[in-house]
C-alpha cells in the first residue's frame, strides 16, 4: 500500500518537536505580553500539536497493511559513517506509536490547571519527550534507536526534578543514573554487534546469526538496559520513587509509555537477535518475573501512599509481560504485547485518578481518604472500572493480557504459571483494599467535603481511556489484527533456531 | 622537493609567524592602547592560516622533519579556529578586568604556531620545538593575572610541572636517539624493526609520559585542577581544547610512525593511562564545588577516552581521535564561554552553587550550559555522544573489551556531576539577578550549544568523510 502522506513516520515523530519550537517562537514573539497569555498560548499549542500527531497516527493505522510482516512506511537516508536514518513500523511498533500519540494529549490536558510553575517549559519537555518516545518505536537503525532511547532520559529527568514532589531531586537522580548504567552496557553490545555484522540495520541484524559464545554476553547487556526500563525485580527500585515524585502527567507517561520501551526492546532485540541466549536465560527471566509478581504485589499491599501502591502494581504487571515474552510462544508474546497496550490505558488512567484526588486535597496518603463514593459518584465509577481492569476482570483489557500470558507461560513452564497465578489473587487483594479504604465507608475526614466531582475536563480525559479499556476487553481482535503477523514471524524465527 | 613547494606546504605557519612578528612590532610601538587592533590582526591572521591549512597539500619536507598530511591539515584548521575564538573571548574579558594588554593575542598566536608545529612534527627535534613554543606561551598566559594569588599560583605550578615534563620528554628523546641512531620518525621505525632494543622502549615510555602531561591524562594530571581554577577563563578555554588536540595528534604520529612495530608495548601504557584517567576524572569530579575545577576533572576523564582511541593503533582509532577532539573542543569552548558570560555584581560566577536557579534568570544560557554539559557527558543526541561512539567503536574493534566497559561505567559515575550542574540550574532557587552577559561570550556559548545539537547531527555527515580522507594519508592500514 502506498503511503497517503510522504514521510508520514518522520512527520509523526518530529511534529511534537516542531510544536515545542513553535512554543518557544510564540513565547519570543509575545514576550512583552502577560505571563498568563504566554502560558495560555503554550498550552493550546501543545494540545493542538499532540492532537495533530494523533490524527496523523490514525492515518498511519488506517494505511497500515495488517497482512504482511514487513516493515511499512519505511524511510531510509544515508547519514554518516555506516549509520542511516532508517524508520519504519511493523505490527508491534505501530500500536505503541498509537498508544503514545493517544496518551500525550491526555497528559497535556491533565496538566492544564494542575501545573502552576513554569508551564511553558513543562509543555516543551512533554513535546520533546513525545518525539523521542515515538522515535524509539519507529527507529530501524541500531544507533538511531539508541539516540532516541537515551535522549528520553533528559526531559524525564527535568520533568521529575522541576515539577515533582518533595524528594524529587533524589528520585530524578536515581531514575537517571539507574537507566544510564543499564544503557551504556547496551551501547557496548551494540558496538560489538556492528563490528561483527558490519551493519547497524535492525531488520538485517534480526536475521544475523551471532555466535553462541557471544550471544549470552550481548543478550545480557541488552537485558540490563531493558530490565531497568521495564523495570524488573530487583532493579525496579527507581520506579516507586520516580512515580511518587513525578507530576501526574509524568507518572502517566512513565507508566503508560516509558515502561513499555523495555518490553518492546525484549521483543525487538533479545528474542530475535539472540535466540540461543534467550532460551538459555529463560529460566532466569521467568524466576525474576515470578518473584516480581509475588513480591511486588505483597509490597504494594503494604503501601500507605496511593501512588506508590499503583507504582508497585505496575512492576507486578510488567512481570507478566516479561514472562509472556520469554515463554517464547505465540500466546505468550501476543499476550505480552496486549498486556503492554492494555496496561498503558489502565495504569495511565489509575495515575490520572490519583491526580484527581491529589489536585483537590494535595495528599496521597490512603489514610486521609475514605467514603469518597458519597462525595464523588462519577469519580467512584471511573476509579472502580480501572481498579477492576487492573485486577484483570473479564470484559476489560486487563483480563485478555493476563490470560494470554498465563496460557503461554503454562506451555513453557507449568510451575512458573502456577506461582504467577497467585499474582492475580494478590492484585485483587491490594487493588480492592485500596478501593475500599479510599472510596467506601463513611466520610470521616471533614476536609474531604466541599470539593466538586469530576470536572468536564477530567471527564474528557477519562472518556477515551474508558472506551479503550472496554473496547479492547470485549473485542481484542482489534489489537491482534495488527500484531498477529509480526508476532508470528518473531516467534517462528525464534522457534526455528532453538528447535521446537 | 624544492624550497618553493616546501615553503608552500608550511604556508599556514609562515602566515602566522610572519604576521605575528609584524604585529608584535606594531604593538610594541603603540602600546596597550593598540590592544584592540592587535587582537583583530591576530584573529585575522589565524583565520587566514585556517584557510591555508584547510586547502593545503600533502608532503614531507625539510628532510622529513615537517609533515603536511591530511591529519595535520585537519587538526590545524580546527586549532586555528579555536585560537581565533579565544582571541575574541579574551579581548572582552581582559577589557572588563582592566588588564587589557596587547601581548595576549600575540601569545595565543605564538602558541598556535607551536601547536601546528606539533601536529606537523616529523622528527623528535621538531616535536620538542613545537611543544616548547606552545608551552612557553602557555606559561605566560596562565600567569596573566599576575596580581592575583591564585592566578600566580596557577602560572607557577604550570611552569614547574611543565618543565619537569619537558625534562622527562627530553630524557626520553635522548634515549630514543641513542638507541635508534636517528631523530627522524621513519628512521627510528626502520631501526626498531631491524634491531629491537629495550632502551628504545624505555625512551618511548618517557616520551609518552611527557606528552601525557600536556594532555593532562592521569597520572600526570595534577596541575590541571589548579591551573583551570586559577588561570583566566579565556586561557583555560584555550588550554582545554586546542593544545590537547595538538598533543594527541603528535602522540598519534610518534606512536604510529616511529614506533608502529612496538604497538603491543605502547598500547599497554596507553590503556593504563586511559583507565586511570577516566577513573580519576570520574571520581575526582564528584566532590568539586568550583565550576572550572569540575571541568578540569571532566577533561581528565575525556582525555582517557582519547587515549583509549589512540591505544587501538588503527586508522579507526586515529579517526575517532580526530572527531572526538574536534567535538570535545567545541563543547569545552562553549562551556567556558558560558562561564565568562556569567557574573554577578562584577564578580565571576565560579562556584557551581552560584549557578543556582539560573533557569529562572537566564533561560537561554541555561539551555546552552545544559546542552553542553550533556554533550560532554556523552548523552545522545548531542555531539559528545558521537565522539565517544567513535572512540568506543575503535576500542572494541581492537578488542579492548574490559577497558571499553570500564570507560562506559566511569562515564556513568561522571554523569553524576554533570547532572549536578543541571540540577542546580534547573531545580534550585535563584540567587538574584546577573550582570548583563557580554555579547561575544554569550554568543560563542549559544553557537557551541547549537553545534552540539542539532548542527552536529548534520555536520557529521560532512566531518566524518573529511576525517576519513585525512586519516588515509596518515599511512596506517
Amino acid at each position: 500500500m502506498s503511503p497517503v502522506i510522504p514521510n508520514l513516520l518522520s512527520l509523526i515523530t518530529f511534529l511534537p518537536l516542531v510544536g515545542a519550537l513553535a512554543i518557544l517562537g510564540v513565547k519570543w514573539v509575545s514576550r512583552k505580553d502577560d505571563a498568563s497569555v504566554i502560558e495560555r498560548n503554550a498550552k493550546w499549542i501543545a494540545l493542538w500539536t499532540t492532537l495533530a500527531t494523533l490524527a496523523l497516527t490514525v492515518i498511519l493505522l488506517a494505511g497500515f497493511d495488517r497482512t504482511t510482516t514487513d516493515y511499512q512506511f519505511v524511510e531510509k537516508v544515508q547519514w554518516f559513517s555506516f549509520l542511516s536514518y532508517h524508520m519504519g513500523v511493523d505490527g508491534i511498533s505501530v500500536l505503541f506509536v498509537a498508544l503514545t500519540a493517544l496518551l500525550m494529549p491526555l497528559c497535556i490536558l491533565a496538566s492544564w490547571d494542575s501545573v502552576k510553575t513554569r508551564l511553558v517549559e513543562y509543555m516543551i519537555a512533554f513535546l520533546v519527550l513525545e518525539t523521542l518516545v515515538i522515535g524509539v518505536f519507529t527507529a530501524l537503525d541500531l544507533f538511531l534507536f539508541y539516540v532516541f532511547f537515551e535522549g528520553g532520559l533528559v526531559p524525564m529527568f527535568l520533568i521529575i526534578g522541576i515539577w515533582g514532589g518533595k524528594d524529587r531531586i533524589y528520585a530524578a537522580y536515581k531514575f537517571f543514573l539507574y537507566t544510564l548504567l543499564g544503557s551504556v552496557l547496551m551501547l557496548a553490545a551494540m558496538l560489538y554487534m556492528v563490528g561483527v555484522a558490519g551493519t547497524s540495520d535492525i531488520p538485517t541484524l534480526s536475521t544475523y546469526a551471532f555466535s553462541q559464545a557471544a550471544q549470552p554476553w550481548l543478550w545480557f547487556a541488552f537485558f540490563a538496559s531493558f530490565a531497568v526500563k521495564m523495570p524488573m525485580w530487583p532493579v525496579h527500585t527507581w520506579l516507586p520513587d520516580a512515580h511518587v515524585q513525578a507530576p501526574t502527567a509524568g507518572s502517566v507517561l512513565l507508566a503508560g509509555i516509558l515502561l513499555k520501551l523495555g518490553g518492546y526492546g525484549f521483543i525487538r532485540f533479545n528474542l530475535p537477535m539472540f535466540p540461543y541466549a534467550s532460551e538459555l536465560f529463560t529460566p532466569f527471566v521467568l524466576t525474576l518475573s515470578v518473584i516480581a509478581i509475588v513480591v511486588t504485589s505483597l509490597i504494594a499491599f503494604r503501601q500507605t501512599d496511593i501512588k506508590k501502591l499503583i507504582a508497585y502494581s505496575s512492576v507486578a504487571h510488567m512481570g507478566f509481560v516479561t514472562m509472556g515474552i520469554f515463554a517464547g510462544n505465540q500466546a505468550g508474546v501476543q499476550g505480552a504485547v496486549y498486556q503492554m497496550i492494555s496496561h498503558g490505558f489502565i495504569s495511565g488512567a489509575l495515575f490520572l485518578c490519583v491526580g484527581v484526588v491529589y489536585d483537590r486535597w494535595h495528599t496521597r496518603e490512603i489514610a486521609f481518604y475514605g467514603g469518597l463514593t458519597k462525595l464523588m459518584p462519577h469519580f467512584a465509577f471511573v476509579f472502580l472500572l480501572f481498579t477492576m481492569a487492573n485486577v484483570g476482570l473479564p470484559g476489560t483489557s486487563g483480563f485478555v493480557g493476563e490470560i494470554l500470558t498465563m496460557t503461554g507461560l503454562y506451555q513453557a513452564s507449568t510451575w512458573a504459571a502456577l506461582v504467577a497465578a497467585t499474582g492475580v489473587i494478590l492484585s485483587a487483594m491490594y487493588a480492592l483494599t485500596l478501593f475500599k479504604r479510599v472510596m467506601y465507608g463513611d466520610v470521616t475526614n471533614e476536609q474531604l467535603k466541599g470539593h466538586p466531582d469530576l470536572t468536564l475536563r477530567e471527564k474528557i480525559i477519562f472518556a477515551p481511556l474508558i472506551a479503550g479499556t472496554l473496547l479492547l476487553g470485549i473485542y481484542p481482535a482489534f489489537v491482534f489484527d495488527f500484531t498477529t503477523a509480526s508476532v508470528d514471524a518473531v516467534v517462528a524465527t525464534y522457534r526455528a533456531v532453538i528447535g521446537g | 622537493m624544492d624550497l618553493t613547494s616546501a615553503l608552500h606546504l608550511a604556508l599556514p605557519e609562515l602566515i602566522l609567524a610572519v604576521s605575528v612578528l609584524g604585529i608584535l612590532v606594531y604593538g610594541a610601538l603603540r602600546g596597550d592602547k593598540a590592544a584592540g587592533s592587535v587582537a583583530a590582526l591576530c584573529g585575522a591572521a589565524l583565520i587566514a592560516a585556517a584557510f591555508a591549512a584547510a586547502f593545503n597539500g600533502h608532503g614531507k619536507v625539510f628532510n622529513g622533519s615537517f609533515i603536511a598530511d591530511g591529519v595535520a591539515n585537519f587538526a590545524k584548521t580546527f586549532i586555528y579556529i579555536a585560537s581565533a575564538l579565544v582571541v575574541v573571548l579574551a579581548r572582552g574579558y581582559f577589557e572588563r578586568q582592566n588588564n587589557n594588554r596587547f601581548e595576549f593575542p600575540i601569545l595565543v598566536t605564538l602558541s598556535a604556531i607551536g601547536m601546528s608545529m606539533m601536529v606537523s612534527a616529523g622528527d623528535l627535534i621538531a616535536l620538542y620545538i613545537g611543544l616548547e613554543l606552545n608551552s612557553l606561551a602557555a606559561y605566560v598566559m596562565a600567569a596573566f593575572r599576575r596580581d592575583d594569588a591564585k592566578g600566580s599560583e596557577a602560572g607557577l605550578k604550570y611552569f614547574v610541572l611543565g618543565s619537569l615534563s619537558s625534562g622527562l620528554l627530553l630524557y626520553g628523546i635522548s634515549l630514543v636517539y641513542g638507541f635508534a641512531g636517528s631523530m627522524n620518525f621513519d628512521a627510528i621505525a626502520a631501526s626498531a624493526q631491524a634491531n629491537m632494543q629495550v632502551g628504545l622502549i624505555f625512551g618511548l615510555v618517557f616520551v609518552i609520559a611527557g606528552l601525557a602531561f600536556k594532555v593532562s591524562a592521569a597520572p600526570f594530571h595534577m596541575w590541571t585542577p589548579d591551573v583551570y581554577e586559577g588561570a583566566p577563563t579565556p586561557v583555560v578555554a584555550l588550554f582545554a581544547g586546542a593544545p590537547k588536540f595538538a598533543a594527541l595528534v603528535l602522540l598519534a604520529r610518534v606512536l604510529n610512525d616511529a614506533f608502529a612495530g612496538l604497538h603491543d608495548q605502547w598500547a599497554q601504557v596507553l590503556l593504563a593511562i586511559a583507565t586511570l584517567s577516566f577513573l580519576i576524572g570520574g571520581l575526582g569530579g564528584l566532590m568539586q564545588k568550583d565550576f572550572k575545577r569540575l571541568l578540569a576533572y571532566s577533561s581528565i576523564a575525556n582525555m582517557g577516552y582519547a587515549m583509549l582511541a589512540l591505544a587501538a593503533g588503527t586508522d579507526k582509532g586515529v579517526m575517532a581521535l580526530l572527531l572526538f577532539s574536534v567535538l570535545y573542543m567545541v563543547d569545552t569552548l562553549g562551556l567556558f564561554s558560558a562561564q565568562i558570560a556569567l557574573s554577578r555584581k562584577g564578580i565571576a560566577v565560579s562556584k557551581i552553587d552560584d549557578l543556582s536557579g539560573l533557569s529562572k534568570v537566564d533561560m537561554k544560557l541555561t539551555i546552552a550550559i545544559t546542552v553542553l554539559a550533556l554533550s560532554v557527558l556523552g548523552m545522545p543526541p548531542f555531539s559528545g555522544f558521537w565522539g565517544k561512539f567513535f572512540v568506543f567503536g575503535a576500542a572494541l574493534e581492537a578488542g579492548y573489551w574490559g577497558f571499553a566497559v570500564a570507560g562506559l561505567v566511569a562515564s556513568v559515575i561522571a554523569a553524576f556531576y554533570y547532572l549536578r550542574i543541571i540540577k542546580v540550574m534547573w531545580f534550585d532557587g535563584d540567587k538574584g539577578e546577573l550582570d548583563k552577559a557580554p555579547f561575544e561570550a554569550k554568543w560563542i556559548a549559544y553557537a557551541a550549544a547549537a553545534f552540539a545539537f542539532p548542527i552536529a547531527a548534520f555536520a557529521l555527515s560532512g566531518l566524518y568523510p573529511l576525517a576519513e580522507t585525512a586519516v588515509k594519508s596518515f599511512g596506517l592500514n
